[in-house]
């Protein structure tokens, strides 16, 4: 058994899990942001609407992605980001899970979330190639 | 940093690249770490062994084999249909009928990727509300990459590592189009065709090859106008297709002493979960069918004939591939084709000599199981 990788196939999409968490039903910008990063060549996973912390965990370890977009924007990050993240922690899959964060976040917020372990923010208006151009260069590199 | 927590530190495995070819000690003791872990029934383990077969890291085929030795209990349901027929629904109602009489269920979800970026929109979870919260359903979306037959191996290898992780089912959902998308759904033992009440394109799509490997078929959406007329159209076929070819999925007849199985039609509505009980006793009927006959038998033989047949291409396109290579590539053979300085033939068979050569003279010493050339 001396060939052990096949040729041509080693290559391996960043592989993202949109989600879209808690109560506000506005999903427009979750679209959005995963057509952009299909077409950035991202394999993205979308998680639909309405989701609790503990699905999005599930999804985020059951699919084992390398970036982990939460889009809020109902004023309830404090309580879901939090949430989210001590469920990757018990299982382990923080370290190598690139958190983000897209929607509306005020400023004095911001800082208590990138200390909970949120890469980056992303607020309305940002443009699309640069929250690609951040997830191609920050994608943990675990494996390949 | 408690329960489910996989080790796998160390680094980013540094000699991942250099080890191509050969798993190399890190990666042994890494598939160790992981199989052991899997074992045990942590979900990041499997996770992440599905991982590595998608994406033919080094050493998934020492992966798979050792995942291989824990398989055989899962029973693996295939369901296909047109995109929008309510695959996804169904399947998420389905696992919830599984769940209550406690069985564990593994869903893989392949969806189209974009042929111009690679990239792939996978939104199977959207409908997926049974698995909310609760681990014991494991859902992995997949992506078919562009790979040339490939799909089919990878699914096949990820049934492999959810089976050994001790799933009861293992489902596999996928868009009824195409070859490959045939061959993924093929990997089950008993397959589900989707269709919808009043489309024509369903009927294309049934003559496109869909037919003859259904086992159970399901009119979803049963609540809508025509559903009369999609199941009177859907009993004729299926009466059709056994009177031409008894089982076209099978190259040789089914064997006199075996009762055929009728595919039944069951009418749901996925939306409402009404018929999703009928269906699961169907695919019950169909699953004791094939263990009361010889029929389960003969197609798990006829499905691993067809892997390792595909596995043995594979691996040999590989090994000449390199040889072509190390010749000068495949483009000067063309050349000098082209030239006239020798034929398409010729080219082909200087090519494949030393191969020829090399199992002509191991001959009679070959009973010594396999081991590659040179």
């Amino acid at each position: 058994m001396s060939t052990d990788t096949e040729r041509g196939l080693r290559h391996r999409p960043i592989r993202c899990l949109i989600a879209k968490v808690g109560l506000d039903g506005h999903d427009r910008g979750a679209h959005v942001i995963s057509r952009a990063f299909r077409d950035a060549g991202f394999e993205v996973v979308y998680s639909g609407l309405h989701r609790a912390p503990e699905e999005v965990v599930q999804a985020a370890v059951q699919e084992d992605v390398d970036v982990l977009g939460l889009s809020i924007l109902s004023g309830a990050h404090n309580t879901l980001v939090p949430a989210v993240i001590e469920g990757l922690q018990s299982y382990g899959a923080f370290e190598d899970t690139l958190v983000i964060v897209g929607g509306i976040v005020p400023d004095e917020d911001r800082e208590r979330l990138r200390e909970m372990g949120v890469a980056a923010i992303f607020g309305p208006g940002t443009p699309m190639e640069e929250t690609i151009e951040f997830v191609r260069e920050n994608a943990p590199r675990r494996e390949r | 940093m408690s329960g489910d927590d996989v080790d796998e530190s160390g680094g980013p495995d540094p000699g991942d690249d250099e080890a191509a070819g050969d798993p190399g000690a890190d990666v042994t003791a890494r598939n160790d770490r992981l199989v052991e872990s899997l074992l045990a029934g942590e979900h990041r383990a499997l996770a992440r062994a599905i991982t590595r077969i998608e994406n033919r890291e080094p050493g998934y085929r020492d992966l798979v084999s050792r995942l291989y030795g824990h398989t055989g209990t899962a029973t693996v349901v295939g369901v296909t249909g047109s995109p929008g027929a309510g695959k996804s629904t169904l399947v998420d109602k389905l696992t919830a009928a599984y769940r209550d009489r406690g069985d564990t269920v593994g869903v893989i979800a392949v969806d189209p990727s974009s042929p111009y970026s690679g990239g792939a929109v996978l939104g199977d979870r959207i409908r997926m509300s049974a698995a909310a919260g609760d681990m014991d359903v494991f859902v992995r979306s997949m992506s078919a990459r562009g790979q040339l037959g490939g799909l089919s191996t990878a699914t096949a290898d990820a049934i492999t590592a959810l089976d050994a992780f001790g799933k009861d089912v293992v489902v596999v959902e996928t868009v009824g189009a195409g070859q490959s998308e045939v061959d993924v759904v093929r990997a089950a033992d008993t397959v589900a065709v989707l269709v919808q009440p009043g489309s024509g394109d369903d009927v294309q799509m049934l003559k496109a090859g869909i037919l003859e490997i259904g086992d159970v078929f399901v009119v979803n959406k049963a609540d809508t106008d025509g559903v009369e007329r999609t199941v009177a159209e859907l009993t004729e076929m299926i009466r059709r297709r056994d009177d031409s070819s008894q089982r076209g999925r099978t190259a040789q007849p089914a064997a006199a002493d075996e009762e055929p199985w009728q595919p039944p039609v069951v009418e749901t509505v996925a939306t409402s979960g009404s018929g999703v009980d009928e269906l699961l006793s169907a695919l019950d009927d169909h699953a004791a069918y094939l263990a009361r006959t010889g029929a389960g038998e003969r197609r798990a033989v006829d499905r691993l004939t067809e892997e390792i047949r595909r596995l043995v291409r594979a691996d040999a396109n590989d090994l000449l591939a390199d040889e072509i290579e190390r010749r000068g590539g495949i483009e000067s053979f063309a050349r000098r084709v082209r030239d006239r300085e020798t034929d398409p033939y010729a080219a082909a068979d200087e090519i494949l000599e030393p191969l020829r050569e090399c199992l002509e003279s191991r001959g009679d010493n070959s009973t010594d199981g396999p081991s590659t050339p040179e």
